[in-house]
């Protein structure tokens, strides 16, 4: 999306949530969804300064605190690996392995073409199907190789 | 056999959560009707003869809370529910939440009728935003059907519930620093006191329980304290969503009277350790909880049985490791957890937890030194008498039992040995 699209987009979402400055959180969740690289660009961060009427270094503050922001470009979908104890004992390093062999990066990167960030992430309360990944909203679980490469298939619409 | 009983839980799965006639349906509301009956006095009384304990992790007796503030006519100005289930192993309030969040809802109304309460705000964790749609539904549906909203069931009681997002910060579960999230800021817990029951969201006085707490109420008030007391021990109330996870076979949320013993959670429902390996040990309670080998495992769940035993229910969360684990690396996992989740505000938590994941670093490639335990021993003190809040004083827990319970493998990666050949000791 170009930038004036976005910033456009932003006043939307700003004037959803009545421009108070307690819905930060929620109108940086809602950019990131919009900014179609899931991230928060630094021209938006100033322009949601200057229209809650908050420093800039406040909003820096909550947009670094938060592991689900991001400050660069990332892929189309993150895949997220869960690395807490639960899955750790189901085998999450031998999974983050299949994932960085099929996608061919390592956890922190993203594949050449862009559609996919690697990374890893807490306890996303899906330890029943341990090891598990998170694509956006989406759980997937109890994975094997087959099963990994049929998700990344079907993510990049092959 | 450990028994499964459904007071909470019996319609998950069930019903379309959002959907209002399903609920009635299936009983819901009959705890709100209840209320409005026998009035504010006697649903207090009620809870505080269920002897329901919180379900967030703390397991402070509910009842007892909310007479005091009854008793001294606080002026409570909402009721906040904590759905932001940060402790790994633990999914039991995401039950709740994508299947029965009307129950939760039922619940936190009837907190805020006794206190004549007017808004209640719902904080689920970033990592749930899936059921974003279904949750604003379910509250629009409920509006609809005059169950929330302005003059309830035809009274002159209001009430809205909105639901605040989080976006990936463990340390948001600490009461205060969830109120500063909802408030728009970072997550940093705030001093106590002033407690919430003084100063909570935007400084007013706070009702706040976890999602299970708020889900057993409707329960409680319809069929009266004293019935659902009975179900558990002489001291905790009731059943307890348990959560299942790790090297078991049968992983899952099961509801479960207090009393059960631990060794049934993980035998009979969890039908033993998977892959035909042999239990190591479990840790009870998420990452910041204890971890313990077979001989306590006939303790049973109740939380003064528990606590005699030096352990602590926690969550809920019941993680089984197997013997294809090494103790040293399963404390970088959770080592690495914390320092992840640090806020940052204090020195102990923010520094300490580093130092840990270095020494045991150090121990997972065959360097650790016989000083290295003193050191693990001093810093998890230190971090346990001095940091700010509760994910600093409990994230070397499961460290100390592992020093107290398998301190023979510390002693073996000394010598250059990993018995599960876990560890690149070179
Ligand atoms: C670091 C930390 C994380 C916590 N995380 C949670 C959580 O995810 N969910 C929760 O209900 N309580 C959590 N708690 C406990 C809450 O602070 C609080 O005691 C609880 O929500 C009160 O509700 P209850 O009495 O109904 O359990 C956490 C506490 C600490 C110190
Ligand atoms: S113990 Fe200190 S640094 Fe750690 S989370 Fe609590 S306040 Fe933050
Ligand atoms: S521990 Fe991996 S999803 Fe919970």
């Amino acid at each position: 999306m170009n930038k004036t699209a976005l910033l456009s987009q932003l006043d939307e979402i700003i004037e959803k949530y009545g421009g108070l400055k307690d819905n930060l959180l929620q109108i940086l969740l809602d950019l990131q969804k919009v900014s179609g690289h899931n991230y928060l660009p630094e021209e938006c961060l100033e322009e949601i300064s200057s229209q809650l009427n908050l420093p800039l270094s406040k909003v820096y503050e909550v947009a670094t605190f938060y592991s689900m922001f991001n400050h660069e470009p990332k892929g189309k979908y993150i895949i997220e690996i869960c690395n807490s104890a639960p899955c750790h004992v189901e085998g999450a390093d031998d999974l983050t392995q299949l994932f960085e062999d099929v996608l061919g990066i390592k956890v922190g990167e993203i594949t050449t073409d862009g559609i996919f960030s690697l990374q890893h992430s807490s306890c996303f309360g899906a330890c029943d199907i341990s090891p598990a990944i998170k694509i956006g909203t989406e759980v997937y679980g109890n994975l094997t190789k087959e099963k990994i490469e049929e998700i990344i298939k079907e993510y990049r619409g092959e | 056999m450990a028994k499964i009983v459904q007071l909470i839980s019996k319609n998950c799965g069930k019903i379309k959560p959002d959907s209002v006639t399903d609920y009635v349906n299936a009983g819901g509301y009959a705890g709100l009707k209840k209320a409005m009956e026998i009035g504010p006095a006697q649903i207090v009384e009620e809870v505080k003869k269920s002897k329901l304990m919180g379900r967030g992790g703390a397991g402070y007796p509910t009842g007892k809370k909310w007479e005091q503030g009854y008793v001294r006519k606080t002026v409570f100005e909402y009721v906040v529910c904590n759905g932001d289930e940060g402790e790994p192993g633990t999914y039991k309030d995401k039950l709740i939440l994508s299947q029965n969040p009307l129950l939760l809802m039922e619940g936190m109304t009837i907190a805020a009728y006794i206190f004549g309460i007017k808004e209640g705000y719902i904080y689920v964790r970033g990592e749930y935003y899936g059921l974003k749609e279904m949750l604003n539904n379910a509250i629009k549906n409920a509006v609809e059907a005059n169950y929330l909203g302005k003059n309830i069931m035809g009274t002159d009681f209001s009430f809205n519930i909105h639901v605040v997002w989080g976006a990936g910060a463990y340390v948001c579960g600490e009461n205060t620093a969830l109120l500063e999230s909802i408030e728009g800021r970072s997550g940093r817990p705030r001093q106590k006191p002033p407690y919430l029951s003084q100063e909570g969201l935007y400084k007013k006085p706070t009702i706040f329980q976890n999602v299970e707490t708020y889900s057993n109420i409707p329960y409680i008030v319809e069929h009266g304290g004293d019935e659902y007391a009975s179900y558990g021990t002489e001291c905790s109330g009731g059943t307890k969503l348990v959560c299942l996870s790790g090297n078991v076979i049968n992983k899952g949320v099961y509801e479960v009277p207090f009393g059960t013993p631990i060794r049934e959670l993980v035998y009979s429902l969890g039908g033993g350790v998977s892959n035909g390996r042999k239990l190591k040990f479990v840790q009870l309670g998420g990452s910041s909880g204890a971890c313990f080998t077979e001989e306590k495992l006939d303790t049973p769940m109740c939380y003064k049985a528990l606590k005699d035993n030096e352990l602590k229910l926690g969550s809920g969360a019941l993680l089984v490791v197997d013997d294809s684990n090494c103790v040293i690396d399963f404390l970088k996992t959770i080592t690495g957890f914390f320092i992840h989740e640090s806020c940052g505000k204090c020195t102990p938590c923010r520094e300490g937890n580093t130092r840990i994941y270095e020494i045991l670093d150090r121990f997972s490639k065959g360097r650790g030194k016989p000083e290295d335990i003193d050191d693990l021993y001093r810093l998890s003190n230190l971090m346990d008498i001095t940091s700010f809040c509760g994910l600093g004083q409990a994230a070397t827990t499961a460290l100390k039992d592992c020093l107290k319970y398998m301190r023979e493998e510390f002693d073996e990666h000394i010598e250059g040995k990993c018995r599960a050949g876990v560890c690149n000791l070179t």
